[in-house]
C-alpha cells in the first residue's frame, strides 16, 4: 500500500519538499543542541523542561484522542464514522511519532536512552510512559494498517483485529492518565499536584484532538475526492463542544480550590500564568489569548447555527486548538516551574534553535501524517 | 593494639571456620585500643566513616559572615569540580545560600526578628529518607544507598531526562546544560568532571567517607556543620537534635530531610 505514497500530483511533491526542508533545518539545529548541549535551549536550573516536554504532553492528548472514533464506530456501530475513523487512527500514529521524537530532543545524553529497557525501573512513571506510548503506537499502526488493507480488498478486516481495537480503548486513557501522572504526582510542585490532572488532560484531549481531526477532514476533502462526510463532521463537532465545556469546567475547579482556599503555594503558579509575579508577566499575554479563544471557541461549537455552518466552525476549531496548545503546553509546563521550589521567578523563553527543533519534530510528525494519509486516501478513491 | 597481616588472617580464617564471617574479626579488631590505627595497618588505607543513616546539623549560630558560608562553598566546589557559569542560566551549583523566606518558604512571617530574615541560610541536597527524585528516575541513575541513605547519583547511567529536577522539591539538583570543564577554576584530578545532559548534586562527599574523611563542608564550617549517624542515639548530631529545637525544609512533603537547622543555634536553643 505504501507505493500510494511514491505517486503523487506537482503539489503533493512540493508540500513533501517543503516538510524535508524544515526537517533539514531542525537536524542541523539539533545537532547543534547534540555538541554544545540542551544549554542551547532557554531552559535553565529552575525551568528544566520547556517547550519540547510542553509539545509532548500536548500532542499525547491529540494521540488519545483517536480514542473519540473509535468508541462509537467499533463498540455502538456508529456507521457515520466509517470513512473518518482510519484518518483518525493515523493521526495517532503521527502524534505518538512526535511524543516520542520529542521526549528524544528533550534528553540530556540521548545516546543513552536505551537505560530505560537497560535498567527497567517501575517506580518510575516515565518507563511506564513508554511503555504505553510506544504500544499505543504499535496498536493503531496495526490497526489502521490492517483495516485499511483490508478495505482495498473490499473484504472484511481479520477477526484478530477486533481483540486489538477494544484493547486499543483503554490504552487510548492510559497513555494520558500516566502521562498526567508524570507531573500530578510530584510534592512540592502545586499547579501539578491536583487530582484531576488526569481528567483535565483528557477532557482537553478529546477537546483538541477531534478538533484537529476535523480540520483535516476538512483539508482532505479540498485536496482530494475523499470526503469524510458532512455528518461525521458535525459529530465530532458536537463531541468537541462537550469535551472543551468539561474542559473549561475542569479548568475553573483548579481556580476555585486555589483562590477560594487563599494557600499561597496553589496560587502562586496561576498568580504568575494570568497576572505576572514580582514583575513577570512572560505569560500573561498568552494565558488571556487562550481565555478568550477557549471561550469563544466554546461558544462557537455550543450556538447550534454557528456550529451548523462550516465557513464558522474552522474558526471555532483552531480556537479550541490554541487554546488547549497553550494552556496544556507552555501553560502547564512551564506555569508548574514558577516560582521555583525557593520561591524565587526564574521566567522562560524558548530560543531560536529551540523553535527551530520544535518545528523540525513537528514537520516529521505532518510528513508521517501526510503519507499516511496519502496511502489511506489512494485506498478510499480507489475502492470508491 | 598491633596486629598485622598474619595475625588477621588466622582471626578472620578462624572465624570463618566457626561459620561466624568475617564480622567477627572485625569485632576483635575493635575490641583493641586504637581500631583505626589497626585497620589502618591491615589494610593500608584509613577506616572508611560508615553510619546507618548519614545526616547533617547547620548550627546557623557558628555563621557569623558570608566567608564562613564561602569556605564551605569553596571547599565544596574545589573538591567536586563544580563550575562556575558566567551566565545564572547555566549554573550548577552543589551546596549555597539564601534568605529565611526562600530558605523556608511558608514557614516565614513577617514579625521574624530581621537578623533572622535577613541572615543566610545554607542549602544542600537533604538526602530524604523518602526521596521523590529516586522515586522518578526511569533508570536508577540516581538511588539511595542501603548501607547508609545516601541519595547517590550515577553520571555515567543518567539519560538526562531531568524527572528528578522536577521531583526535587527542595531545588537540589543541577544540570549539565553545556560543556563544565572550561568553568572549572582549578580542576581536582581526584574527582570526575562531568559531561553534558547529566544531572549532579551533592553526595555527602561519599567519596570522601570512604577515605575516612568527612565532608569537605563540614571540614571548613568551624563545628558550624555537625555531620553523624541519625540512627545512631549515641551520635554527636543526635545529642544535639535531642536537647535543641531543629526545624527541616517543608516537612509537610513527608521526605524526611536529613539535614537539620539550628535557627538560633546551639547556645541560643
Amino acid at each position: 500500500m505504501l507505493e500510494k505514497a511514491t505517486v503523487g500530483s506537482k503539489k503533493y511533491w512540493i508540500w513533501i519538499l517543503f516538510l524535508l526542508a524544515i526537517i533539514a533545518v531542525g537536524v542541523f539545529n539539533y545537532l547543534r543542541q547534540f555538541t554544545y548541549g540542551l544549554g542551547i535551549t532557554g531552559m535553565s536550573r529552575d525551568v528544566s523542561w520547556g517547550f519540547y516536554i510542553a509539545q509532548f504532553t500536548f500532542l499525547v492528548g491529540v494521540a488519545a484522542s483517536a480514542v473519540m472514533l473509535v468508541i462509537p464506530y467499533y463498540l455502538h456501530h456508529y456507521k457515520t464514522f466509517g470513512r473518518i475513523v482510519i484518518l483518525g487512527e493515523f493521526l495517532a500514529v503521527s502524534a505518538v511519532t512526535m511524543c516520542i521524537l520529542f521526549i528524544f530532543v528533550d534528553l540530556g545524553q540521548p545516546m543513552r536512552v536505551m537505560n530505560v529497557i537497560l535498567h527497567p525501573t517501575p517506580n518510575s512513571v516515565m518507563f511506564w510512559d513508554m511503555i504505553v506510548l510506544l504500544g499505543y503506537l504499535t496498536l493503531n499502526i496495526v490497526i489502521g494498517w490492517t483495516t485499511l488493507g483490508a478495505e482495498r480488498k473490499e473484504v472484511p478486516p481479520p477477526a484478530w483485529v477486533k481483540p486489538l481495537i477494544y484493547l486499543s480503548v483503554p490504552w487510548a486513557v492510559s497513555i494520558h492518565t500516566v502521562t498526567a501522572f508524570l507531573y500530578a504526582g510530584l510534592p512540592g510542585r502545586h499547579l501539578w499536584l491536583t487530582a484531576i490532572m488526569a481528567a483535565r488532560f483528557l477532557s482537553s484531549a478529546f477537546a483538541a484532538g477531534p478538533a484537529l481531526l476535523i480540520l483535516l477532514a476538512m483539508i482532505v476533502r479540498k485536496v482530494s475526492k475523499f470526503d469524510a462526510g458532512r455528518e461525521a463532521i458535525q459529530s465530532l463537532a458536537k463531541i468537541v463542544a462537550y469535551a472543551m465545556a468539561i474542559n473549561v469546567f475542569f479548568f475553573l475547579l483548579e481556580i476555585f480550590t486555589a483562590f477560594y482556599s487563599g494557600i499561597p503555594g496553589h496560587e502562586l503558579p496561576l498568580k504568575y500564568l494570568f497576572f505576572g509575579l514580582d514583575g513577570h508577566t512572560e505569560l500573561v499575554p498568552f494565558m488571556w489569548t487562550a481565555v478568550v479563544l477557549a471561550f469563544l471557541g466554546l461558544a462557537l461549537l455550543i450556538y447550534p447555527e454557528t456550529r451548523k455552518n462550516e465557513n464558522v466552525l474552522p474558526y471555532a476549531l483552531v480556537a479550541v486548538f490554541v487554546a488547549t496548545w497553550i494552556d496544556k503546553g507552555m501553560g502547564l509546563v512551564v506555569g508548574g516551574f514558577i516560582p521555583n521550589p525557593f520561591e524565587r521567578v526564574t521566567p522562560y523563553t524558548p530560543t531560536l534553535p529551540e523553535l527551530s527543533i520544535t518545528l523540525g519534530v513537528y514537520a516529521i510528525g505532518v510528513l508521517v501524517l501526510t503519507v499516511l494519509y496519502k496511502v489511506a486516501i489512494g485506498v478510499k478513491e480507489q475502492v470508491a | 593494639m598491633s596486629i598485622n597481616r598474619r595475625q588477621f588472617i588466622k582471626i578472620a580464617g578462624f572465624s570463618t571456620i566457626l561459620g561466624i564471617g568475617g564480622i567477627t574479626a572485625i569485632d576483635k579488631m575493635k575490641a583493641g585500643a586504637d581500631e583505626t590505627s589497626a585497620v589502618q595497618q591491615i589494610f593500608g588505607t584509613p577506616t572508611p566513616l560508615t553510619a546507618k543513616r548519614w545526616g547533617m546539623v547547620v548550627d546557623l549560630s557558628k555563621f557569623k559572615s558570608a566567608e564562613d558560608y564561602q569556605k564551605c562553598i569553596d571547599a565544596c566546589d574545589q573538591a567536586h569540580n563544580v563550575p562556575l557559569f558566567p551566565n545564572k542560566k547555566d549554573e550548577v551549583k552543589w551546596i549555597w545560600t539564601d534568605t529565611f523566606e526562600h530558605t523556608f518558604p511558608g514557614a516565614e512571617n513577617e514579625l521574624l526578628p530581621e537578623a533572622i530574615k535577613e541572615k543566610n541560610y545554607l542549602l544542600l541536597c537533604n538526602h530524604c529518607q523518602n526521596p521523590p527524585c529516586v522515586r522518578v528516575c526511569p533508570t536508577k541513575a540516581t538511588f539511595k544507598r542501603k548501607s547508609d541513605g545516601i541519595v547517590m547519583m550515577d553520571q555515567h547511567r543518567c539519560i538526562g531526562c531531568r524527572f528528578c529536577m522536577a521531583a526535587c522539591p527542595f531545588g537540589a539538583r543541577s544540570f549539565n546544560w553545556r560543556d563544565p570543564k572550561p568553568f572549572i577554576k582549578q580542576e581536582n584530578p581526584e574527582y570526575p568532571a562531568r559531561g553534558i545532559g547529566v544531572v549532579e548534586k551533592c553526595t555527602f562527599c561519599a567519596e570522601r567517607l570512604v577515605r575516612g574523611l568527612k565532608p569537605a563542608c563540614v571540614e571548613k564550617s568551624n563545628g558550624g556543620l555537625i555531620f553523624g549517624d541519625l540512627e545512631d542515639p549515641n551520635s554527636e548530631v543526635r545529642q544535639i537534635l535531642a536537647k535543641n529545637y531543629s526545624i527541616r525544609r517543608k516537612p509537610e512533603l513527608g521526605t524526611q530531610p536529613s539535614v537539620y537547622y539550628l535557627i538560633g543555634g546551639i547556645e541560643n536553643a
